[in-house]
């Protein structure tokens, strides 16, 4: 029962860095077990279950579809207009689970922050995963679309992991920031489904953002969520979509920046949560 | 093999209290720090030389202070003190839920804390999904809770439960589970925070078996932290004694035990007690009185009627303010209780921020001795007071039936006035 005798660790004010990636490691599976719970517990006592997953993004395609698409008459871009809608509403979908989830995560855990030490991080941090399996699962939805419009995508839907990385990092970036100010300041539980309701008519999810003019596109990328919606659309739309590459970059540059200082203020609030939740 | 497993140096805590305005507590809203920063900007502006002002609606408490012990490998060490005194942030300091202000401490091995019985379990899930959860919380992996999960589902006594939600467990099978899954994390160093006070006696028992089996057979170290003196007594070889965020005395189990329970009697003759006004809580018990024969006093003549005052005060106006209290022995065994949660009462008819409510107990049928008071004070759906010992008082003996004899106080802790009546005679 000779277990590799774990090192001596200092406990001293200002120094729960060095342990901290390390503890992250051991408490890998934490990641998935919270993530599992989350899963397991949504859709108990519900009477469809899972199918809500797939019901609320279908529902909202529907109404972008015939708002924008049909009563509008926007440009499609070559593609069918529910496919443009809904190659934006996943990436979408996703960012605005996550951010209000993961936002609310540190609070609804609160009994665990200020009873258990393990890595703070790791509860943002699968409140997104959690939203990322209602992505994958909405993503069938995606699949019904193109098999119903016979719809064959080109080679670069292989590049489309790149960008869930990206919506990846965008969520979490902003999720991390919105969850450690939340701790502090409760006004974000107003702030969060605002900005959520906010976004989804600032990004390009009803219309493609070909549709901005040119002038503005730059200034219209620095919404993260425009580079990386474009980013979907480009990959899953093939042919038709162009990619506006000064304004791409620009989004990728800010999402980066995003999750950097994210994790950078997540740490730095981090070691006050116990107190203040 | 007497190595120092956790050494503790100067270790101090230290909360800022804000003392809120009236209705408005314990969230900081962002306009609070808006209008505080641009404040501070103003007055340094305005004023450069007035700088370190302290600012009155904050107040520093030191939870701890200069708190220093080691604790070898293997030793059982209990952690004692009335409420208040610090163990609760030493524990979370020790098990790194939050940082000490200064001093060091040094850890050598694998640290499991329980500081609340269940802490991660979910009542949507079954006993099976919440052992894994509550595992992974507590820092086990996945293989290791698979290998252990029988002896878990052995030691928590719910074979037949494992699919059911915990939602529809009994609290002591709640309670048996979340033990179990805490007892088999094999730490090097495992700390329980008062846990024991739920459940059954016999799983008590059976907690406190495991906890000293693990330490002796396998050479771990515990920390334990409890109210009880003699489940201290029975686990714990050493125990350190805290008052006031600051440790008052080290010694063995016994030594410490009996300072802490005649501490807790010496340090209450008077028979008023006024008390601070706790960190963040709404509603408090602002002082108590001893009123024995209708008179303030702390000396009670057998037969003599007792009763309690109590003033207490809130920050918004509260409805049916519930107070319960129990009083003790010298040795700290409970006597009696009570509490206008379970009786009723006619406290129901106030809405006020403060008052006095008078506890009348009639003649209480106490043996002479000295017996000390706790006492909490609730709104009827959540503690806010918990006042530990907070008063006491001594029972002299009197002649009751007036007729020169009294009974010997070591018989019982109680006299009964008890109706001595003939049914029948010579009917035999």
């Amino acid at each position: 029962m000779v277990s590799q005798r774990p090192p001596e660790l200092v406990i001293e004010a200002g120094r729960t860095e060095q342990q901290y990636w390390k503890d992250l490691w051991r408490y890998r599976e934490l990641f998935y077990f919270l993530a599992w719970r989350d899963i397991l517990v949504r859709y108990k006592q519900t009477a469809i279950g899972i199918a809500w997953a797939l019901i609320r993004p279908f529902l909202t395609m529907i109404v972008f579809t015939v708002v924008f698409g049909t009563l509008a008459k926007l440009p499609s871009e070559g593609a069918p207009y529910p496919i443009l809608v809904f190659a934006a509403m996943l990436p979408w979908q996703f960012f605005a689970n996550s951010l209000s989830e993961s936002s609310n995560s540190l609070i609804s855990n609160s009994n665990l922050i200020s009873k258990v030490y393990f890595p703070r991080l790791i509860v943002p941090t699968s409140a997104v995963v959690v939203s990322f399996v209602d992505f994958m699962i909405s993503g069938i939805i995606l699949l019904g679309l193109m098999a119903w419009y016979n719809f064959v995508p080109s080679w670069r839907i292989l590049t489309l992991p790149l960008f869930i990385l990206i919506a990846f990092a965008a969520a979490l970036g902003a999720g991390l920031w919105l969850a450690s100010l939340n701790v502090q300041y409760r006004d974000f539980r107003f702030i969060v489904p605002f900005i959520v309701q906010f976004g989804l008519y600032i990004s390009p999810v009803g219309f493609s953002s070909n549709v901005v003019p040119q002038k503005w596109r730059l200034l219209y990328s620095v919404n993260p969520m425009v580079g990386v919606i474009d980013g979907f659309r480009w990959a899953i739309l093939g042919g038709g979509a162009q990619l506006y590459w000064p304004g791409f970059i620009l989004s990728v540059g800010l999402v980066t920046l995003l999750l950097v200082s994210g994790v950078w203020y997540f740490r730095k609030m981090e070691r006050t949560f116990a107190d203040v939740i | 093999m007497s190595d120092t497993v956790i050494q503790v140096e100067n270790l101090s805590k230290k909360y800022i209290i804000g003392h809120q305005q009236e209705g408005r507590y314990r969230y900081t809203t962002l306009r609070d720090s808006l209008t505080g920063g641009v404040k501070s900007i103003r007055a340094k502006f305005l004023n450069p030389a007035r700088r370190n002002i302290p600012n009155p609606a904050r107040e520093e408490f030191w939870a701890l202070k200069d708190v220093s012990f080691e604790i070898k490998q293997g030793d059982r060490v209990g952690i004692i003190g009335r409420n208040g005194a610090g163990k609760s942030t030493l524990l979370k300091i020790l098990s790194r839920i939050t940082e000490p202000t200064t001093g060091r401490i040094s850890i050598k091995g694998r640290v499991a804390s329980l500081l609340e019985v269940g802490t991660g379990f979910h009542p949507e899930l079954t006993g099976r999904e919440n052992i894994y959860l509550n595992g992974a919380i507590l820092g086990m992996s996945k293989v290791e809770i698979t290998r252990k999960f029988d002896e878990i589902v052995n030691f928590a006594e719910v074979e037949k439960f494992l699919d059911t939600p915990v939602k529809r467990y009994s609290s002591g099978m709640y309670v048996r589970l979340a033990f179990a899954v805490a007892a088999h994390l094999e730490p090097e160093i495992l700390i329980v925070d008062e846990v024991l006070s739920v459940g059954d006696a016999q799983f008590q028992k059976k907690c406190m078996g495991k906890m000293s089996d693990v330490s002796e057979k396998e050479e771990r170290t515990v920390l334990f932290v409890s109210h009880n003196m003699a489940a201290i007594n029975s686990l714990c070889q050493g125990a350190i004694m805290l008052d006031a965020g600051r440790v008052v005395l080290i010694g063995t189990a016994k030594e410490t035990t009996d300072k802490y329970l005649s501490l807790g009697i010496e340090k209450t003759t008077s028979h008023t007690v006024t008390f601070p006004k706790p960190v963040n809580s709404p509603l408090w018990i602002e002082s108590a009185t001893i009123v024995c024969e209708g008179m303030a006093s702390t000396q009670l003549y057998m037969g003599d009627s007792l009763m309690i005052d109590i003033v207490f005060n809130s920050i918004v106006a509260i409805r049916n303010p519930t107070i319960g209290f129990v009083i003790y022995s010298s040795q700290g065994d409970p006597i009696l209780n009570a509490n206008n949660y379970y009786q009723k009462s006619n406290l129901e008819t106030i809405q006020s921020r403060n008052g006095k409510i008078r506890c009348n107990l009639g003649v209480v049928p106490l043996m002479q001795g000295t017996y000390s008071l706790s006492l909490w004070l609730s709104n009827g759906t959540q503690d806010y007071h918990f006042l530990e010992n907070a008063l006491s008082f001594e029972v002299i003996e009197q002649d009751i039936w007036g007729n020169g004899r009294t009974p010997t106080g070591n018989i019982s802790f109680l006299w009964w006035p008890t109706d001595f009546h003939l049914l029948g005679n010579g009917m035999l």
